[in-house]
């Protein structure tokens, strides 16, 4: 950047204070947010494979952390791997060259919230199936 | 590191109200609110909005008029930068509504309720509506955005096939307005580094020109993990931009170009 001839501070101009965001960005956000969570979830399924192979005492440990906190989280987790896996799809067509356009682009993100819906509720009723019986 | 929230010196205040003169005012006697972003680097103060009452008959037909309106009728004061009012130089690109735009070619119709006007996002602002667009200049230099060759100059011009300068349609019709870089959330957190839509459409341009012999040579300036894979396809950019053209894909086609050479 170029020296400044004021003696003041340029301020920075707002950004998000301001901007307007669509359904394509507020996607991509989500998209980053999903991705954050489930690595946090990655942790705590090592933490289950790492009870299981320690023994029943470290295993009572996790199961009394599972219920009902964490496995509430889970329900979380599996509707964020459901949208990162949905819009995952959208991100290795878009690398190929492909839904780029403007309205593509929008109309394969309405197909992966419509995607997510139907995975997302498929996989709660499914955990909520086993975890009733 | 991505900051989220302005600086201190940064935080917008509340601002002055200005009417408009009784003498200017249209025969309905309605008026549209305009809202602001103003900074004067004389007094150092914190921005603030203003709020200008203009009378819809006197508003125009696009953003622009009635900035120009103001300007000669409400506060002298009012910086911003114009030139042709016809979306073809690029200079009055600013916020507008919440998105990035030519204030010349936004028509006020389009915009529902009062008209929020800001600078570019996320740049340093040297008065009122004028941002500090040096990092874009020098970093559209770093591209070299001319031909290259290293074939002698042939007698006359270099040919060039219809269907090869067809591949330029919708690069070449740029205006560097920087809509976009200043709409893209990783421009915003990683513009020291990344280079962002505008210059990575410009360097499309050049590499999809079939007369340019120094593709390699630009592929390997791009390749690096912020100039070129900053790109998270937000896509903020195409939806921005105010001449319908498609950063966004301009940039797949390079990181494309990057796997295609490997082999």
């Amino acid at each position: 950047m170029t020296e400044q001839n004021t003696t003041v501070q340029r301020p920075l101009s707002p950004h998000l204070q301001v901007y307007r965001l669509p359904l394509l960005p507020l996607m991509s956000i989500t998209h980053r947010v999903t991705g954050v969570a489930l690595a946090f979830g990655t942790l705590v399924l090592a933490w289950w494979l790492a009870a299981l192979a320690t023994g029943p005492g470290a295993y009572a440990v996790f199961s009394a952390f599972m219920m009902p906190l964490g496995g509430l989280a889970l329900l979380g987790w599996m509707i964020a791997i459901a949208y990162h896996f949905c819009n995952g799809i959208r991100h290795l067509i878009w690398d190929t060259g492909h839904a780029l356009e403007l309205e593509s682009a929008e109309k394969a993100g309405i197909a992966v919230l419509i995607g997510w819906g139907i995975l997302s509720v498929a996989m709660v009723a499914l955990a909520l199936f086993f975890w009733a019986t | 590191m991505a900051q989220f929230t302005l600086p201190k010196n940064s935080q917008v205040k509340k601002g002055l109200h200005w009417k408009a003169p009784a003498d200017k005012m249209g025969e309905s006697g309605k008026t549209r609110a305009f809202k602001v972003y103003r900074w004067n680097p004389d007094t150092g103060e914190n921005p603030r909005i203003d709020t200008y009452d203009v009378p819809v008959e006197r508003a125009g037909q696009m953003v622009l008029d009635a900035l120009i309106w103001i300007k000669n009728n409400i506060d002298s004061s009012l910086t911003f930068r114009r030139s042709c009012r016809e979306g073809v130089c690029g200079s009055c690109s600013m916020n507008i509504d919440g998105t990035n735009t030519l204030a010349c070619t936004k028509n006020l119709d389009d915009i529902r309720g009062d008209v929020g006007v800001y600078p570019l996002p996320h740049r340093p602002v040297v008065k009122d509506l004028v941002p500090d667009l040096d990092q874009l200049y020098s970093q559209l230099a770093s591209i070299e955005p001319w031909l290259k060759t290293d074939s002698p100059a042939p007698s006359r011009e270099r040919y060039q096939s219809v269907e090869d300068r067809e591949k330029l349609d919708g690069l070449w019709e740029c205006i560097l307005c920087f809509s976009c870089s200043t709409a893209c959330p990783s421009y915003w957190w990683n513009g020291d580094r990344y280079l962002g839509p505008a210059i990575l459409l410009q360097a499309y341009r050049w590499l999809a020109d079939s007369r340019d012999e120094a593709t390699g040579e630009r592929l390997d300036a791009l390749e690096d993990p912020f100039r070129l894979y900053r790109c998270h396809t937000i896509m903020n950019c195409t939806k921005t931009c105010p001449k319908g053209l498609n950063p966004a894909k301009a940039i797949t086609e390079i990181k494309k170009m990057m796997v295609e050479r490997r082999g």
